[in-house]
């Protein structure tokens, strides 16, 4: 194996990234689009509280004056009150899970509406039922967790930028890998000295380059709209970024060790990728999913760099927290690029 | 010295037999073609022997050893079908390939030799097909090649980049390199190569030199008259000849007499012509008339 041909191979790759301006631009826009458009949106959590509509009601505000609402709901940090001129517009929107509850603010006997198939129904109503006993009424203990509060921006974002991580890494190698194949360019190369480890290893290194370039502007950017709270070493956590990085650059590799059809390459990588995007936690956390489920996302390399990315970012983990996560991404790096480099095939 | 020899070479692809039987041997500093219509085998053959695809059966020797990994450091390949990196210039495409070789050419001399000075700075994505043909050629050179491969390295040109990529490959000639090629250009075998073996449907039909091909198959010349001259003395006239349109061509081994026969028979000859056979004749003879896909 020649580090040269490795280093000229890389070299080439990343002219080839840096001048396709559609690419490039892509490939930064994406990532910072996505954490913008969802930090301006879950930041105030707004959507994460429950809605209460209250009927009748005349303007856009509710005004409990002359409602039989209690004050302690009322004053609910965790609830947000809809003003709905009507029963019918009000009992559409319960069907319809636009709101959790539905109140007549002008009834003397507390009436309400609820949706039996939401969950979120079930729960504002005893919010409501409760709100409606006598104060001192419950035996239960209310106790506040301590330490530094995570926000939904500081869980979500390592989950984007993994999700985004996992697209480019698979379609930047997989996909132009096969691209070259069917258009002759690996038939070129393989007219010369270059053997197929070389040639992975540089593509690997070439889009590994490349993505941890794109998230270290992605993330200074980000930091500075979002001011993340970092608990463990920056480092650390860029660290996990790059084994992950490599990792998923490995299963790239193996998708486009042979093939020339794109349509084909194109299926395979959301066959991949859709079960990684939606197992490996990237969205919703997978606590009381069902055993094998748990089980199954756990031959997700996505997973255990997102499990360590968020431990270190988290919760101020370090190398030692998060070795298992890291020696796993680092053993099927090893296994898939293995495996690639024995499949692979530079014509058709 | 043989510089490469093919014994008994077979490919198939599932039931097709692509490859059938092929052996031939090339001389070191020749240029040796193969030609022959669509389909006959000449690319599988030539991938086969540059050890770009594997065959069923038979041997390739390189200076009468098999091929060894050093192989691809000693030969040059031009490809029928192939891409390039889009974004690159042309100069960092010739860095970049012949950096990946132990025994680099000259930069220089490739941009001299294969006239890519201008060109030095586009991007490969942006060469017409003449600029492409001579940087596939320089990357053909970049590594010293003793034995340069070029799969129909003229189709797709005009005249003048075909007159002038021959001119190139006569200069590499004249250097002593060995040049096996495949292409459907008659005028280009015979200006260009030493030795020619014909191929069709998976196999050599013939192998010799230009002349030696023309005088083994086709004893005959052309003689080609307008129809007008002709039409009125047909009865008269016991020769074979085709009529293509308003040309009527006679072929035949004795010029003389068939002129003689001409004349008696109160032919026109004035706007008469004689042509010598050629390689073509050559080809259509021994591979038919009859479209190949």
């Amino acid at each position: 194996m020649s580090l040269k041909r490795i280093l000229i191979m890389f070299g080439a790759r990343n002219k080839e990234f840096f001048r396709d301006r559609a690419a490039f631009g892509w490939n930064f826009a994406f990532p910072f689009l996505i954490i913008v458009g969802f930090g301006l949106i879950f930041s105030g959590e707004n959507l994460q509280r429950f809605k209460i509509g209250v009927f009748p009601q005349t303007g856009s505000q509710v005004d409990f004056a002359g409602t039989t609402i209690p004050p302690s709901l009322q004053s609910d940090p965790a609830i947000d009150f809809v003003a709905i001129a009507a029963l019918e517009g009000g009992k559409q929107k319960i069907r319809h899970h636009k709101i959790d509850l539905l109140l007549d603010g002008s009834a003397t006997d507390n009436r309400y509406w609820v949706n039996d198939a939401s969950p979120k129904g079930r729960i504002v109503e005893q919010l409501f039922r409760a709100a409606l006993l006598p104060p001192g009424e419950s035996n239960a203990t209310r106790t506040v967790v301590d330490g530094t509060r995570v926000r939904y921006i500081d869980w979500f974002f390592p989950g984007i930028m993994a999700m985004n991580m996992m697209f480019s890494a698979l379609w930047g190698v997989g996909y132009v890998v096969v691209r070259y194949r069917k258009n002759g360019a690996l038939k070129r190369l393989k007219a010369t000295p270059l053997n197929p480890i070389e040639y992975l290893s540089a593509q690997m290194l070439s889009r590994i380059f490349l993505l941890m370039f794109t998230f270290c502007v992605v993330w200074f950017g980000s930091d500075l709209l979002f001011d993340f709270n970092m608990q463990g070493s920056l480092l650390l956590f860029f660290f996990t970024f790059f084994l992950g990085g490599l990792s998923l650059c490995s299963i790239g590799l193996v998708l486009a060790a042979r093939g020339t059809s794109e349509e084909f390459t194109s299926g395979a990588l959301n066959f991949i990728s859709w079960p990684m995007m939606f197992l490996s936690e990237v969205w919703f956390s997978l606590e009381g999913a069902p055993h094998w489920v748990q089980q199954l996302s756990w031959l997700f390399p996505l997973t255990h760099l997102l499990k360590a990315a968020r431990k270190v970012m988290n919760e101020g983990a370090t190398l030692i927290d998060i070795q298992l996560e890291c020696s796993l991404m680092v053993l099927t790096t090893l296994l898939f690029l293995a495996l690639a480099a024995r499949l692979f095939s530079w014509i058709e | 010295m043989s510089i490469l020899q093919v014994i008994n070479l077979e490919k198939r692809f599932g039931s097709l037999i692509a490859v059938a039987d092929v052996s031939f041997a090339v001389e070191q500093g020749c240029c040796f073609g193969l030609l022959g219509p669509n389909g006959a085998g000449k690319t599988t053959t030539m991938e086969i022997v540059e050890n770009i695809i594997e065959p069923s059966s038979g041997t390739v020797l390189y200076r009468g050893a098999p091929r060894k990994n050093s192989f691809r450091q000693q030969i040059g390949i031009q490809f029928q079908h192939t891409s390039l990196l889009n974004f690159l210039s042309v100069k960092e495409t010739l860095y970049c390939y012949r950096s990946l070789y132990q025994n680099p050419e000259d930069l220089d001399w490739l941009i001299q030799r294969c006239d890519l000075a201008p060109i030095l700075k586009q991007r490969n994505n942006q060469l017409s097909g003449g600029q492409r043909q001579r940087l596939m050629l320089a990357l053909a050179l970049v590594n010293r090649p003793e034995l340069i491969f070029l799969d129909e390295p003229s189709t797709g040109l005009d005249p003048q980049s075909r007159r002038y990529l021959w001119e190139i490959l006569g200069e590499i000639k004249s250097d002593g390199k060995t040049i096996i090629m495949t292409t459907h250009s008659m005028e280009e075998a015979q200006y260009l190569c030493d030795t020619i073996a014909i191929m069709d449907r998976g196999l050599i039909i013939a192998e010799g030199s230009p002349q030696e091909l023309i005088t083994t198959y086709c004893k005959t010349d052309t003689i080609t008259l307008p129809r007008a001259a002709v039409e009125h003395h047909l009865e008269c006239l016991d020769i074979d000849f085709q009529i293509i349109e308003r040309t009527v061509s006679i072929r035949t081994a004795q010029v003389d007499a068939t002129l003689s026969k001409l004349l008696s028979c109160g032919v026109d000859l004035s706007r008469m012509s004689v042509r010598s056979a050629n390689l073509e004749d050559v080809f259509l003879h021994l591979t038919g008339k009859q479209l190949r896909d």
